[in-house]
């Protein structure tokens, strides 16, 4: 019988060598998938229970991991929720957003730059602590955009950005309706989860960053840009005259659909001319639909994309919403473009970074929100360098533009966001939403000092608790855009 | 050509209780380390008990040790220290899984249960060792240890105390014990095979048509394999219990080859296997179930997707995270795995202890089943090393279809890890087993009565008178 046991050994060692041969496959081979998968909960688990770093303005952290005394080690925290929760997101047990989603890797330490540090900490048995964002918000500014646009009314629905046009830091970026990320983050889990629930539920839509992911027609604010396109064209410069009239009718139109007016505001005889700056300070739409006309499309669109439009250009957060300038327009649909109407649509963070390219004398910069990324000791691992995104126009056509907006602010709608002994630059919008039971979107947007710019801010209000005669943009925008600008330059 | 025949009959084998003693050291060292590196990984701190609990431990195995000496002095010395570690290793984990359990706010105290079931394990296994003493009295139980293996498998079907447990009807339950037969069947049923194959080995290893140079059996001889496929099926069938019904199937096939030497058999035998798992598939829900999880097993994770690959799903997921050296004692979440302590304990070690040592546990028991078929290369009664080689292949079987099912290789099936998991009626039956093959190996490794000390003594004195006369 000897020769069947042997034969029967070696079949026994064929199966041990097949359980061997497959251990290896799944826990060494296999084990990356395995943890990457999105069904693996340990692995989330293991993120939830570190130690992360903190989010940083100026030296104050808006979200920081503190000690806590269940399984899960430490409690991610965020010291004024509301007002940061746009830029922070939420880390829950159940996934992250904005920069914590964004930063994930160096926020948990698992960024290979923090290869060396960890590998320190597992021989010292310290347990691997993650590294620190620091963002480029100015608290003041963040602090003046929040209480202003919450000053509104309690349902307002909006959002502020603020950028340094000579570098495209973010200044200050906040949307309203907010959440507290502090009840997504708790360990208790059945509340995150209801509190999740509700917020998605919630018809306001609080989880949405409206000043990336919201694009609504910019309205008047967008005369800045027909402006910009026409004096880079050569058609015009600030002190020029162009074609004005108490109503238009649109090329291809008849009636009253194709007939724009101006709502009353001074823009003089129908086929008059009157000055460039009249029809800025006054938001002559009748005047803009004509000068748009005469720029073309293609230029039109040319100046701007060259702003932003149609282009990603933001890294730092996601989702977020690409703002549009139509394609393939004809002639009727040129002229409403020409005032921000037809399918125009921005987000608030693209008509701030109009503002700051003609602030920046034509120089458009990349936005970016993170300026730093410290390892735990505060070594810095990464500090992002400004980038130029386009040279939307000319230095020349931008300094025309100043000079437009800032009697606009002068002399025209704009005024309410003047500041004394400062000059500024800005620009309102109010765009019609297309149904009369909805307000119309009121938008400002401003730079200051005129003559050598540290702030360029937009304004967007989508809803407030504001009869809708009422809605104006340089009157709800302008003071918040104000005190935003105060912020900086004080 | 005398010559090498009397060198090994004059071969004796050397009683090696020291090397025992000093394996057994080893495998102390890694029950009680593990217990330790529980305490220290999860609680933080050495486990206050550990001097009882090392000492409990150190008793029951050095006592076997003993024991051994006095009444197998020649036994295997490998078999106990590689049993004792996986024991060790075993009730280590049930401890880890234990806690994790408490602080999850449902404790049990299985470890503890398991201790007392080691206990019991030990004890049987020195009845055994000291109650028989030679292993070919057991051939005179053969019938009634086949009639006791079915009434055991058949036990869980009776109404009253049968019990149906995730889907298997293989328990029965007395009061406040539950049991699970099929274990000790097992071990019956080895004993009934091996017996009733000694008797019939010659019958059964006539040769009948030859196809494609294999000697298939004749037709008439077919009865005992045709009952054992049934046996299996009805086990498949009515039990819902694949694992157990593999395992006898196999168990049987192999014990039928070694004893009547023909391969034929394994062709009949693997032919009947396929029919049936084909059969199987086609007729039974829950067959194809677990066929369609093991091949797609994500596909059935969610609860909408009705969460039925879970179990198998998070024990991959638990094996990966523990990657080639593990979590750590309680830096681990093996707890996530349904059964964590039994079926699925392996997946338990390859998250905390890592590949390296799901490698070491496939290792220890690669050595028992070594040491067993070791055992009956060398027996020399065809009783015993047919009963030597079941229970190898026994213990073979059963790791391949239980780590294979854990990590995914085959179709998950539901049986216990030998020695590692939690549960009685394994852990002691299996204590048995280790005990006879301790009695086999002793039987086989003993030097032959003083008799043949003469008969060598005068052979090689034949040879030295034919090589005196061949040099002439």
């Amino acid at each position: 019988m000897n020769k069947p046991i042997r034969t029967v050994s070696i079949f026994c060692l064929v199966l041990f060598l097949a359980l061997m041969i497959n251990a290896t496959y799944l826990q060494y081979w296999k084990a990356g998938a395995l943890n990457d998968n999105p069904l693996n909960r340990r692995v989330q688990v293991a993120a939830y229970s570190q130690e992360r770093g903190a989010i940083l303005v100026g030296r104050n952290p808006v979200a920081e991991s503190v000690k806590s005394d269940d399984q899960y080690k430490f409690q991610r925290t965020y010291p004024k929720p509301r007002e940061f929760a746009p830029i922070t997101g939420y880390f829950s047990y159940y996934g992250a957003t904005a920069i914590e989603r964004s930063r994930n890797s160096v926020l948990s330490g698992d960024d290979p730059r923090l290869f060396v540090k960890n590998f320190v900490d597992l021989l010292s048995s310290e347990p691997p602590q993650g590294g620190n964002v620091t963002l480029t918000i100015d608290a003041k500014a963040q602090r003046a955009a929040y209480d202003g646009l919450k000053g509104l009314g309690k349902d307002v629905q909006g959002s502020v950005v603020a950028i340094e046009p000579a570098t495209g830091k973010v200044l200050a970026m906040v949307s309203l309706p907010t959440y507290d990320p502090n009840d997504l983050a708790s360990h208790d889990l059945a509340s995150v989860a209801r509190k999740a629930q509700q917020l998605n539920e919630d018809p306001t839509e609080p989880l949405l960053n409206r000043a990336i992911q919201t694009r609504l027609p910019p309205g008047s604010t967008f005369k800045v840009v027909t402006s910009a396109a026409a004096i880079e064209k050569g058609l015009y410069d600030a002190d020029s005259k162009v074609p004005g009239g108490v109503t238009y009718q649109l090329p291809l139109t008849s009636g009253p659909t194709g007939e724009i007016d101006n709502e009353g505001r001074n823009c003089g005889a129908n086929g008059s001319k009157i000055p460039f700056r009249q029809a800025m300070e006054q938001s002559c739409n009748t005047a803009y639909a004509q000068i748009a006309e005469q720029v073309g499309a293609e230029d039109m669109a040319k100046t701007a994309e060259a702003f932003g439009f149609n282009q990603h250009y933001f890294d730092d957060l996601s989702p977020q919403a690409l703002s549009v300038f139509p394609e393939e327009l004809d002639k009727a649909q040129l002229g409403q473009t020409g005032f921000g109407q037809f399918d125009v649509s921005a987000t608030p963070l693209q008509m701030a970074m109009v503002s700051a390219g003609i602030a920046n004398a034509g120089s458009v910069m990349k936005p970016y929100l993170v300026d730093e990324e410290q390892s735990a000791d505060l070594n810095v691992l990464s500090k992002t360098d400004p980038e130029k995104f386009s040279q939307a126009i000319s230095a020349k056509t931008a300094s025309e533009v100043t000079k437009l907006m800032v009697s606009t602010v002068d002399e025209g709608t704009a005024s309410p966001a003047a500041i004394p002994g400062i000059s500024v630059a800005g620009k309102t919008g109010t765009a019609q939403t297309g149904t009369d039971d909805t307000s119309p979107y009121a938008w400002f947007i401003s730079f200051a000092p005129a003559d050598n710019p540290e702030v360029a801010v937009a304004v967007m209000i989508q809803n407030a608790d504001i009869p809708r005669d009422e809605v104006a943009g340089g009157l709800l925008g302008g003071p918040i855009a104000k005190s935003v600008m105060e912020a900086v330059i004080k | 050509m005398a010559a090498p025949s009397s060198t090994i009959m004059g071969f004796v084998h050397r009683r090696r209780r020291g090397a025992e003693l000093f394996l057994l050291v080893l495998a102390l060292i890694v029950g009680i380390g593990a217990y330790a590196a529980v305490g220290v990984g999860v609680q933080g701190e050495v486990p206050p008990d550990i001097l009882g609990y090392g000492g409990w431990l150190v008793g029951l195995i050095i006592g076997a040790h003993v024991v051994i000496r006095l009444v197998a002095p020649y036994a295997d010395p490998v078999l106990l220290p590689v049993v004792a570690a996986l024991n060790g290793l075993g009730l280590a984990v049930i401890h880890r899984i234990d806690l994790a359990k408490e602080a999850a706010g449902d404790a049990d105290g299985f470890a503890q249960q398991q201790l007392i079931w080691m206990t019991l394990g030990v004890g049987l296994f020195l009845v055994t060792l000291l109650a028989i003493r030679d292993h070919r009295l057991l051939q005179r139980f053969t019938y009634t240890s086949g009639l006791a293996a079915i009434v055991l498998l058949l036990l869980p079907m009776l109404p009253g105390i049968g019990r149906t447990i995730n889907g298997a009807r293989i328990w029965i339950h007395l009061g406040p014990f539950s049991f699970q037969p099929g274990e000790l069947a097992k071990l019956l049923l080895v004993i009934a095979f091996a017996g009733y194959l000694v008797l019939h080995r010659d019958a059964l290893a006539l040769a009948g048509r030859r196809v494609l140079f294999v000697d298939l059996p004749r037709g008439r001889d077919l009865g005992p394999i045709l009952a054992m496929w049934l046996v299996s099926l009805g086990i498949l069938v009515f039990q819902h219990d694949l694992g157990s019904s593999l395992l006898f199937f196999g168990l049987f096939l192999i014990m039928l080859y070694v004893a009547t030497e023909r391969p034929g058999w394994l062709v009949v035998g693997g032919l009947m296997f396929v029919g049936g798992a084909t059969l199987a598939y086609v007729l039974f829900g829950h067959v194809r179930i677990r066929f369609d999880i093991w091949q797609h097993p994500f596909d059935f994770y969610t609860a909408e997707q009705g969460g039925k690959s879970f179990q198998p799903v998070e024990a991959k997921f638990g094996m990966g995270w523990g990657g080639l050296i593990g979590r750590g004692f309680g830096d681990g979440d093996p707890n996530r795995v349904p059964y964590a302590n039994s079926d699925f304990i392996l997946s338990s070690i390859g998250e905390e202890l890592g590949l390296t040592a799901v490698m070491a546990v496939l290792m220890m028991y690669g050595l028992i089943v070594e040491r067993a078929l070791r055992t009956a290369l060398i027996c020399r009664d065809a009783f015993g090393k047919l009963v030597a080689t079941g229970l190898g292949t026994a213990i073979a079987l059963q790791v391949f279809v239980v780590v294979g099912g854990v990590t995914g290789l085959i179709p998950l099936t539901g049986l216990t890890t030998p020695f590692l998991s939690y549960g009685g009626s394994s852990l002691v039956a299996n204590w048995v087993i280790i005990a006879l093959l301790l009695r086999i190996s002793d039987q086989a490794r003993r030097p032959l009565p003083s008799i043949s000390d003469d008969t060598t003594a005068i052979s090689s004195d034949d040879t030295q008178v034919v090589r005196l006369g061949a040099s002439s």
